[in-house]
């Protein structure tokens, strides 16, 4: 049975003018994957460092294993910033026997460059590494000291979408050892593939949480079909429920027959109807009403 | 304090900076400039205090003479046309020439209000008459260059010290490295120890390597000890590379970083004696230039190099400057930020 590994207790980080976090509560399990999702000024980014000890609370309490973060954890801790800038002259190798130096426990540091594919570049500087190359050395990083707990914040932002399912393999291996990891991100696909269980933060509260299909289930129980506007434009549909979405017409029902019969009976083509269920990103919009890029 | 983190963070620090082949070749290249530079400036008139112009002097006579042949005098002849004397004469009106002498009818010019003209003068009307019991003393000469050489070691120090550590420490805050460095069991301690140490290793290299190199073509005066003068630049390197630890221990922005580096070295360069004796200079400039590490770390230097001064009598210099390394760092920790 997995063990709390991680334990947040009401939260607060107050700046001048703005409570960027406001009373958060969290339970970490050994060996989950957490997602924290919001948009941007929702509080995640503060609510991350004051787990990762780099920013202070203003009160509440954190407990990691039971105990306040302190030695330990900084030992036991892997974290990976979403832009972190590497010594200049320095090669891949040296960077990482420098970290691995920082700790008194160490991975197997030639395991973790087969893992994280860096072979190749071990004698590069770091100077001249693309953004892949970079977000697995900073992952290599942070896993150089073997961690129970493990911090991605935005991990793949920036990565093209080859590079980006490359780093969702990795992640996937980590997560198969059987460590903790809490990922920030701003892509839903990102977190619905990786997460066992997520938090949809706003306002610097927790608005939702739990696991991503539960999450689901508990707030949608309706599909959706999207057509191209030029389409849906030919009749009234006003009945329905409807938004639109670029050059697409979106519509959300419970009952996808009747929605297709009254199509056919408008005479709509259904040559470019696409039906999908709902997702993460439908549940972030329901509940936050914000776009993520805002 | 773990050593092992400490060697990790010194050892990355000096690959940095040995690799960074344009920042290397400009902190050994820039002293040995200016340093040529002066050689080269001064080579010619070391000595040469005062400048006359000759006219006639094949026809001077014996009293005449006897004034040319004055030594640490600058004679040149020139010609006896109307226009040459009237290009002269305009010379010593704007103070470029001390005086123009003629060598056969005994006449001279001179600016009454040029101190040069006056001192000249001086010489002129006492040089047929030696009415003193003339004294001598024997020694080697010193030249500006020798005099000037400690201030140049020392201000190439204070450059790199600031700049090298207070630079550094800025943009890996701005850049999120410090950042990255306080996420792992690193304390600031060991982190601002380590890049002290290996900015104290890379000065004195770098200084051992201007000092012997630049030695090969000035040939400078060194009458002290070499372990004294090692001594004196290391604890000035600690100094000063304290000092730009207390100004970026927050500053998040290089440009700031850059101009409050340049509000501290570039007055430090000017009044500490560097290029000129704070002897008899106004007492507040003194009392001011008592502050800065600089002026402590050039004149313990060249009292070791001219004077072949030892430790204890220098040991004022060395005092201040240890006292001032303590304040610094201590400050400089409690105030440092990683963020």
């Amino acid at each position: 049975m997995a063990t709390d590994l991680l334990q947040v207790k009401n939260l607060v980080k107050h700046y001048p003018n703005v409570k960027a976090v406001n009373g958060i509560d969290l339970n970490l399990k050994t060996g989950v994957c957490f997602g924290l999702l919001g948009p941007n000024g929702a509080g995640k980014t503060t609510t991350v460092e004051i787990l990762e000890g780099i920013n202070h609370a203003s009160s509440g309490e954190i407990l990691y294993k039971g105990q306040p973060l302190g030695d330990q954890f900084r030992n036991e801790a892997g974290i990976m910033f979403q832009s972190t800038a590497l010594q200049d002259y320095i090669t891949v190798r040296e960077t990482l026997d420098m970290f691995a130096r920082f700790y008194p426990k160490n991975s197997d540091i030639d395991n973790l460059i087969l893992r994280c594919n860096l072979t190749e570049y071990l004698d590069q500087d770091n100077r001249q590494l693309s953004g892949g190359q970079r977000q697995r050395l900073l992952l290599a990083i942070a896993l150089v000291n073997d961690p129970d707990i493990i911090f991605l914040d935005e991990p793949t932002t920036g990565l093209d979408p080859q590079a980006r399912r490359n780093f969702w393999d990795l992640i996937n291996d980590i997560k198969e050892e059987g460590k903790t990891i809490v990922l920030t991100t701003h892509y839903m696909d990102e977190a619905y593939s990786l997460c066992d269980e997520i938090a949809i933060m706003d306002h610097g509260k927790i608005i939702a949480e739990g696991t991503p299909k539960t999450l689901l289930s508990e707030n949608f129980n309706d599909v959706v079909l999207q057509l191209p506007e030029t389409e849906l434009n030919k009749a009234d549909f006003s009945a329905l429920t409807t938004h639109c979405k670029g050059e697409y017409i979106e519509i959300t029902t419970c009952d996808v027959n009747s929605v297709i019969s009254m199509l056919i009976e408008n005479n709509v083509s259904l040559s470019y109807l696409q039906i999908r269920p709902r997702t993460l990103d439908d549940l972030f919009l329901e509940l936050t009403g914000k776009e993520l890029r805002t | 304090m773990s050593f092992k983190r400490f060697l990790a963070l010194f050892s990355t620090r000096n690959k940095e900076f040995f690799r960074d082949r344009s920042s290397l070749s400009w902190n050994i290249l820039m002293p040995v400039l200016i340093v040529a530079g002066f050689s080269f400036a001064f080579s010619g008139d070391i000595g040469k205090q005062f400048k006359v112009a000759v006219i006639n002097e094949s026809m001077a006579n014996a009293q005449s003479q006897e004034f040319l042949k004055l030594k640490h005098i600058d004679f040149y002849s020139v010609k006896s046309s109307r226009s040459e004397i009237a290009r002269i004469i305009a010379k010593v009106q704007r103070h470029q020439v001390d005086m123009l002498f003629d060598a056969n009818s005994k006449k001279y010019w001179i600016n009454t209000e040029s101190p040069g003209g006056y001192l000249v003068e001086k010489i002129l009307l006492s040089s047929a008459v030696n009415t003193f019991d003339k004294q001598t003393v024997t020694g080697k000469q010193i030249r500006y260059i020798d005099w000037v050489i400690p201030g140049i070691l020392s201000m190439n120090m204070m450059f790199s010290a600031l700049f090298g550590v207070g630079f550094v420490i800025v943009r890996y805050r701005k850049n999120g490295m410090l950042k990255r460095l306080k996420a792992t069991p690193i304390t600031a301690f060991e982190y601002l120890s380590a890049q002290i140490a290996s900015r104290i290793i890379l000065i004195m290299v770098v200084t051992a390597f201007v000092f012997y190199g630049t030695n090969l073509f000035v040939d400078f005066v060194m009458n002290g000890s070499h372990f004294n003068l090692f001594f004196v630049f290391a604890l000035g390197a600690l100094s000063m590379i304290s000092l730009g630890l207390v100004i970026a221990a927050r500053i998040t922005s290089e440009e700031t970083a850059g101009g409050m580096l340049n509000l501290f070295s570039w007055p430090m360069m000017f009044f500490s004696g560097v290029w000129f004796s704070l002897e008899g200079a106004a007492p507040v400039m003194q009392s001011i230039a008592e502050i800065f590490p600089l002026t402590h770390v050039t004149t313990a230097a060249r009292a070791i190099m001219i004077d072949g001064a030892g430790l204890i009598d220098i040991s004022y210099h060395l005092i201040i400057l240890t006292l001032q390394s303590a304040a610094f760092l201590l400050f400089g920790a409690w105030f440092f930020k990683w963020d």
